[in-house]
């Protein structure tokens, strides 16, 4: 089995089949996480060079242990220090360290479309692990194989996505996937955060917790950026968890047990209350392993294709 | 130069005139009109058959980059892909280094456009309409316009403040030039790349609202008509809303007029998909309504121009991720293949029409003589064929810059040649 494209850019237009793929390949390599000896040969020869515009450290580190488990070469990059601060193009850090002889490129950068840009200019397969407000196409996929793991199936679940839903990366991913795999998405946010036209990629749009919370089976709760705070889309923190914090007393309303996601770092007590975050229906930690899984299995199915 | 231009379809609207003609042209000047006419040898015969002879084409938004950034264009090679996409004139925007904003600069362009053309591209100065472009002195206007200058603008910057555009207006009603706005209230596009909608929903990008052009076109209207006697033109106008304030303020006969760019058009927001960077334009490309807003739009006589906005940028400069990418296209090349393809042959416009909005409107709007298409008068024409059909290739461009998004795009409608102040260039 083979996946549609020799790139993972982003979940919008991937293929039902693909994702089923990516996800049921994500099993065994789980199953390889649990043994004592995390390591397999598939990528064995292969270089993969971790490009970071972006400080991450959680992505980072899940994309480099997934390759040095599937025995690939790794070389991380990242920006600071390095020649971007210098002035150097994308197009020529990205050349240059194709002249590298490498196989495979991980790019995080600030601005949407940049892994799609670099496929342009270099011949090696691009996982996007985040571009701009675009997509997070990994976290997508470790977050369907976290629900997948808990529900049985994915198709018919009631998903809510809560916060900041223009700028995340996370949210986008997460609505090309679940809508692909037959799960009915929600946002829900201050009005200042919903993006315009959102309601057309088929998600119902809410600005009331309590309004969504009796209709779902999970909430993935993003993180809020105090800077957003400056630019003017929302007063207060204090005010934001009033609102939009997912707590223990808003859930508790619920008819049944909600699980809780969050991509993390989490602002405890902002977004999501730490009794939450640490409490029985949260599968954030599930999550943290799940994308190792999923990382190893995308690496792996675009790593031996060629 | 003795040319015997043979069997062409010569349109003239400001004649009422499209017949089929030849014309005899010594030395610039239009020596014979008229049917079969006989030319001895010395006459350079060009057979222009199904071709149309329109008055010359004028563009009157264009940024030639010199002096400052000549790495992106010259007014030499400017001028060239100007000739080549059958304009005898372009207006360059003051947005070079230094300023258009003093009267040396303005006449440094005219005159380098005299030198590297021999006057078979006329140069015209739109000076700044604030010193610096920083919107916040008046810029010597009486001085310019004594330069030359044809018009006012802060173009990639729009007039933020009213009391200053206010004055802006003012001061240069004394000498009946228009005041060029880009239209973009700014605290609503701050890190803008796209229109904002769905396509920019989808791809995470933030986005440049419609609102933002609309809000300070109205605005603009209110001072316009608080200023009645000066002149106001709204630079590459975008959205369906802008549309509807300028055909307002027209029928209160307010002294409005507006020009679109052939992009705005013929492309939609949905083509920044692909990420691709000569898509990146202010103001940005808008939806599918839009553009047929647009369309509309210079059928009625609402948009009264077509103008480019050629804004060239290196290769390196444009081959950068989305968000660093420079703002802006070039154009001079594809005008008249765009126009033709998407307005001609889809019946918004005839060519009578667009010959209105890429020579008379234009050129009465910035206050310049009629062209004349008669015997004794100086020859100012463009040549172009409306049934050849072509396909863009960026690297025979004229233009020092090759950032356009319709490389390879099939286009039917094509410039033959011009003819300028005894000069002429012909493909």
């Amino acid at each position: 089995m083979k996946l549609q494209s020799r790139h993972l850019l982003g979940l919008e237009g991937v293929r039902k089949e693909d994702i089923t793929l990516i996800l049921d390949t994500a099993i065994s390599f789980k199953e390889v996480l649990e043994r004592p000896i995390k390591k397999v040969p598939p990528l064995q020869g292969k270089t993969i060079v971790n490009l970071f515009f972006e400080s991450s450290t959680r992505t980072r580190i899940s994309f480099e242990l997934a390759e040095r488990r599937l025995s690939a070469d790794v070389v991380n990059f990242t920006a600071v220090g390095s020649s971007v601060s210098k002035g150097e193009t994308l197009k020529d850090t990205a050349r240059n360290i194709e002249a590298m002889k490498i196989d495979m490129v991980v790019i995080r950068h600030a601005s949407s479309g940049a892994p799609h840009f670099l496929t342009r200019v270099v011949e090696a397969n691009v996982i996007n692990a985040g571009d701009g407000a675009h997509e997070h196409p990994t976290q997508a996929l470790l977050d369907m194989m976290t629900l997948r793991e808990k529900y049985g199936k994915l198709e018919g679940l009631r998903v809510c996505i809560v916060g900041d839903i223009l700028h995340s990366r996370v949210a986008r991913s997460n609505i090309y996937g679940l809508k692909t795999m037959g799960v009915d998405v929600s946002v829900c946010g201050p009005a200042t955060m919903i993006p315009r036209n959102i309601e057309a990629l088929g998600v119902r749009v809410y600005y009331r917790l309590e309004d969504v919370i009796p209709q779902v089976d999970a909430l993935n709760v993003l993180r809020i950026q105090l800077e957003r705070q400056k630019s003017g889309l929302f007063p207060s923190l204090r005010e934001y968890h009033r609102f939009f914090g997912v707590t223990k007393e808003k859930v508790d309303r619920a008819p049944k047990p909600i699980t809780i996601m969050h991509p993390g770092p989490i602002n405890r007590d902002v977004e999501l209350s730490a009794d939450l975050a640490d409490g029985p229906h949260s599968v954030i930690l599930e999550q943290v392993t799940n994308g190792e899984a999923v990382r190893m299995a995308v690496l792996y199915l675009l790593g031996t294709s060629n | 130069m003795k040319l015997h231009l043979k069997s062409g379809r010569l349109i003239d609207p400001t004649k009422g005139k499209d017949v089929v003609t030849d014309m005899l042209i010594v030395d610039g000047r239009i020596e014979r009109i008229g049917q079969s006419l006989s030319a001895d040898r010395s006459f350079e015969t060009i057979d222009l058959k199904n071709k149309v002879i329109a008055p010359g084409f004028i563009d009157m938004h264009v940024h030639l980059r010199e002096p400052g950034y000549e790495h992106k264009e010259t007014i030499e090679t400017g001028c060239a892909s100007a000739a080549a996409g059958g304009f005898t004139a372009v207006c360059c925007m003051p947005n070079t280094n230094p300023t258009i904003d003093e009267e040396s600069v303005a006449r440094y362009v005219q005159e380098e456009g005299r030198r590297v053309t021999g006057g078979l591209v006329d140069v015209y100065p739109i000076a700044a309409a604030t010193k610096g472009r920083k919107g916040e002195e008046l810029a010597p206007m009486a001085e310019l316009s004594k330069a030359g200058a044809v018009g006012f603008s802060d173009d990639g910057s729009p007039i933020a403040s009213a009391e200053l555009m206010r004055r802006v207006l003012e001061y240069s009603s004394m000498y009946g030039l228009p005041v060029i706005q880009h239209a973009e209230e700014q605290t609503l596009t701050k890190n803008g790349l796209m229109n904002e909608g769905l396509v920019a929903t989808r791809l995470g990008m933030p986005g440049i609202p419609p609102i933002a052009e609309e809000l300070i076109i109205e605005r603009d209207i209110i001072l316009l008509r608080y200023v009645p006697l000066s002149k106001y033109h709204v630079a590459h106008i975008s959205t369906s809303g802008s549309i509807g304030c300028v055909r307002r303020a027209k029928a209160e006969k307010l002294n409005i007029t507006c020009e679109v760019a052939p992009h705005h058009f013929t492309l939609t927001d949905a083509a920044v998909e692909s990420f691709a960077t000569n898509l990146k334009m202010s103001p940005p490309l808008r939806t599918k309504d839009d553009v047929q807003a647009l369309k509309e739009a210079l059928r009625d006589g609402t948009i009264d121009v077509i103008a480019t906005d050629h804004a060239p940028h290196t290769i390196d400069e444009k081959e950068v991720e989305y968000a660093q990418a420079p703002f802006g296209i070039v154009g001079l090349e594809t005008a008249i293949g765009l126009s033709v393809t998407e307005l001609v042959n889809q019946k918004y416009l005839t060519l009578n029409q667009l010959i209105e909005k890429l020579s008379i409107n234009p050129r009465r709007i910035l206050s310049l003589s009629v062209i004349n298409i008669q015997e004794g008068e100086t020859a100012n024409l463009t040549v172009f064929d409306p049934e050849k059909e072509w396909v863009v290739d960026i690297q025979a461009f004229k233009s020092k810059s090759k950032n356009s998004p319709f490389h390879g795009r099939r286009l039917k409608g094509k410039t033959i040649g011009i003819i300028n102040n005894g000069k002429s260039w012909f493909v």
